[in-house]
């Protein structure tokens, strides 16, 4: 790939906002037609996005062993059942809905750790001194925020679902805290993707050259 | 605007500062929250338990729980089998609030639907499902490994009551479960029965709810009540029944006997009682000492049977413990030797004194006191109780008749002399007017008799020829002569004609007489003068009469 100029060099910096053309100076430098902050290259972008996505990693480990949704039918009348994102994965695969198994284990399962595993992928390149494929990870970080949009299908599903199955007596269905954590997960993960500044992976040419 | 110069804009640069990196508190919360979650769960995890049962029917990995009172305590978390394949292990984490459900002495039960003599149970797992049913003990040390129960316990920690032992030669037809009745009411179950370490006889726990568990008292008699009680005996034909309930599943009732008056303080808890096998006998009075007698029978004693009542003026005092056949090698018979056992508190108070003395002294006190009543004619008979059945009792009487007999007062067991009973008596009597009977020439006298009746009829026929018909001849001419006796009286015969003509000559001659007799009477100087001039008209009238005036007087 031809080694395009970069503003960075150039001594300039875009705004974010209103895209005015600045000259790169401090730290703490404003937008003189806006007012926003403008910055060569987002803060701390690979320790915050490190930070958001362990933070993802820690709380993916209880959304999914603790229970995120509870469930009730006729003749538990005591005890019900609680479901993990897995075992009530399984129950559907097992009742014959496995379409919708199957989604729920794209949105629930496969988003989620490709997320975490592909941020991971991208914090790691983006410090390597030797790059490789950016084009690749690039690729990879719009896919990141595509995909992002539909992380929270689990949520809205639990969401729904209560909701909607409140027959008094017959059936209930109640959130468990799982499906916060759940939820914590796709934020996060969101957060580490927004923080993440894919301008960095060209940097490390530009320190090699 | 075109000379001058393009100028970037300058950025305002406000300050310089070192920049922490605040996002890493976003991880580390996270992290301390999954910690606390973790800690929670380490904290929160009670026991692991592991139950064995005969079988995991209706149990579920991660679904079953375990209750105590319908309150969630714990998980099912896995099963499997033992070892030997002899049963399954049931793995269960409690919750932590019920660690105290892991210890020795907990029960563990599946609830399962169950239909049995005494109730339906469980109907609720039908629908939800089985769910293993916990008691917690109220001592023991901690365990974690348990032997669950294959049926519910029938009594739970939570219920009030008293245990108490039983003891009995049987079960009968009791089980766990079996009611327990005092006034007919249902107060309490069997919990438990063992058979005893030797193998002779049964133990039983019943346990009696809170309150009606003071009414069990010292003084309480337990008694089967189970199934329908029917006894033939001396005494006739009995038949009785606690509930429809117990005749179909058994029970036990508990009652305290009348007379037991003062010994009303509740029995203490586990208190050891004998299971007795029927009411009355429950009700019997304490005996006091027994003692032992024998009797030597010499008839016969069919309808005697051991535990047949032994009678003392009509009043029960003992019965019948053994009967045996003795031989007698001086008289070559074989004597009925009737064992049996009395006692003499139920004679009244008179032995009460002799009894509560020390053995050798009470023995020879009895020795003193049998030897002076067998003196005044104390004698044993085997008497007919029944004469539907035929069944005999022994009564021991003061027969002012019987013939004196050595008697030894010393001996064990107490000799006893026996009379002939009152019905052998007749017996005795009827067959000696049979032997006289029997005495009685019938023979001789029908030969006699036959022989007579001949001559007799001899004499008859004699009479038939001879003097039949002079005898009827008589009786023609007797008929004559009062067929002529009767012409001659009647109506119509001068005879009888005549006889009233002269009666009635004579009526007349009658009145004259008296008309003179009274014109005499009047006029006696009449018979001297002669009759006045001035005669009445009365003795004018009757000129007949007048004729024959000049008869004397007399």
């Amino acid at each position: 790939m031809k080694a395009l100029a970069r503003a960075a060099e150039a001594g300039f910096i875009g705004c974010r906002v209103c895209g005015l053309v600045c000259e790169a100076g401090g730290d703490d430098a404003q937008c003189p037609r806006c007012d926003a902050e403008i910055r060569s290259r987002k803060p701390y972008s690979l320790s915050r996005t490190w930070a958001f996505l362990i933070a993802g990693i820690i709380a993916y480990v209880p959304a999914n062993v603790l229970p995120v949704m509870h469930t009730r039918s006729l003749g538990d009348s005591h005890g019900g059942t609680d479901n993990t994102i897995m075992s009530g994965l399984i129950d559907f695969w097992k009742n014959g809905s496995q379409g919708i198994a199957a989604l729920i284990f794209v949105a629930s399962i496969v988003i989620p750790s490709t997320k975490i595993v592909a941020l991971a992928a991208l914090l790691v390149n983006a410090q390597r001194r030797a790059p490789s494929g950016s084009a690749q990870l690039v690729r990879l970080y719009r896919m990141l925020e595509l995909v992002g949009y539909w992380s929270m299908l689990d949520v809205l599903v639990v969401a729904l679902v209560t909701a909607v199955v409140k027959f008094r007596g017959l059936s209930e269905a109640e959130p468990r805290i799982g499906i916060l954590y759940f939820g914590l997960v796709v934020v996060l993960t969101m957060l580490a993707t927004l923080s993440f500044d894919p301008r960095l992976l060209w940097d490390r040419r530009a320190r090699r050259g | 605007m075109a000379e001058e110069p393009i100028v970037a804009g300058q950025p305002i640069v406000t300050r310089t500062r070192w920049h922490l990196p605040l996002v890493w508190i976003v991880p580390i919360v996270c992290a301390l929250i999954a910690l606390s979650l973790l800690a929670r769960h380490v904290i929160s995890a009670g026991p692991e338990i592991h139950v064995f049962f005969q079988t995991a029917e209706g149990l579920e990995v991660d679904k079953t729980q375990v209750k105590f009172k319908d309150v969630p305590i714990g998980t099912v978390t896995g099963i499997k089998e033992s070892d030997d394949l002899s049963h399954v292990i049931v793995s269960i984490d409690l919750h932590r609030s019920a660690s105290m459900f892991a210890r020795s002495d907990t029960r563990f039960w599946v609830v399962r639907p169950r239909v049995g003599l005494g109730g339906i149970s469980g109907i609720g797992t039908l629908i939800s499902g089985a769910y293993i049913g916990a008691d917690p003990g109220k001592g023991g040390h901690k365990a974690t490994t348990f032997t669950g129960l294959e049926e519910p316990p029938p009594v739970t920690s939570a219920s009030h009551g008293t245990q108490f032992t039983l003891h009995s030669d049987n079960l009968g037809s009791l089980d766990l479960g079996s009611p327990v009745y005092y006034r007919r009411l249902k107060v309490g179950q069997v919990v438990s029965y063992a058979l005893d370490s030797d193998g002779q006889g049964v133990t039983i726990g019943v346990f009696i709810d809170s309150p009606n568990d003071r009414y069990v008292t010292r003084s309480t008699r337990f008694w089967n009540a189970s199934g329908i009680d029917v006894s033939l005996g001396a005494d006739g034909f009995k038949l009785s029944t606690q509930s429809l309930a117990s005749v179909a599943a058994g029970g036990i009732a508990f009652y305290d006997p009348p007379w037991a008056q003062n010994e009303r303080a509740p029995a203490a808890a586990g208190m050891r009682f004998e299971l007795l096998k029927d009411e009355s006998t429950a009700m019997e009075k304490p005996k006091g000492v027994p003692l032992y007698i024998s009797m030597k029978f010499e008839k016969d004693l069919r309808g005697l049977s051991v535990n047949a009542p032994v009678e003392f003026v009509g009043v029960e005092i003992g019965k019948v413990l053994s009967i045996s056949i003795d031989y007698d090698p001086k008289t070559q018979h074989f004597p009925i030797i009737v064992g049996a056992v009395i006692y003499p508190l139920l004679l009244g108070r008179v032995f009460q004194d002799e009894m509560t003395s020390e053995p050798q002294e009470r023995s020879r006190r009895i020795a003193a006191m049998m030897t002076d009543m067998v003196g005044r004619g104390l004698r044993a008979q085997a008497r007919n109780g029944n004469l539907l059945t035929g069944q005999l009792y022994i009564a021991i009487d003061f027969l002012p008749r019987a013939a004196k007999v050595a008697f030894d007062g010393s001996a064990q067991p107490i000799q006893i002399p026996t009379a002939p009973g009152a019905l052998d008596n007749v017996q005795q009597e009827i067959s000696d007017i049979v032997a006289k009977i029997d005495k009685i020439p019938f023979d001789s006298i029908g030969q006699h008799l036959d022989q007579d009746l001949s001559e007799l009829k001899g004499s008859l026929d004699q009479l038939n020829k001879t003097i039949l018909p002079d005898a009827s001849r008589t009786l023609a001419d007797a008929r004559k002569t009062i067929q002529a006796a009767t012409d001659v009286l009647s109506g119509e015969s001068p005879l009888r004609q005549d006889v009233q003509r002269t009666l009635d000559e004579l009526r007349r001659s009658a009145r004259s007489l008296r008309v003179l007799t009274e014109y005499l009477s009047r006029h006696p100087e009449s018979l001297i003068r002669g009759k006045p001039k001035d005669l009445p008209p009365e003795l004018a009238a009757p000129g007949d009469v007048a004729a024959p005036a000049p008869s004397p007087p007399r």
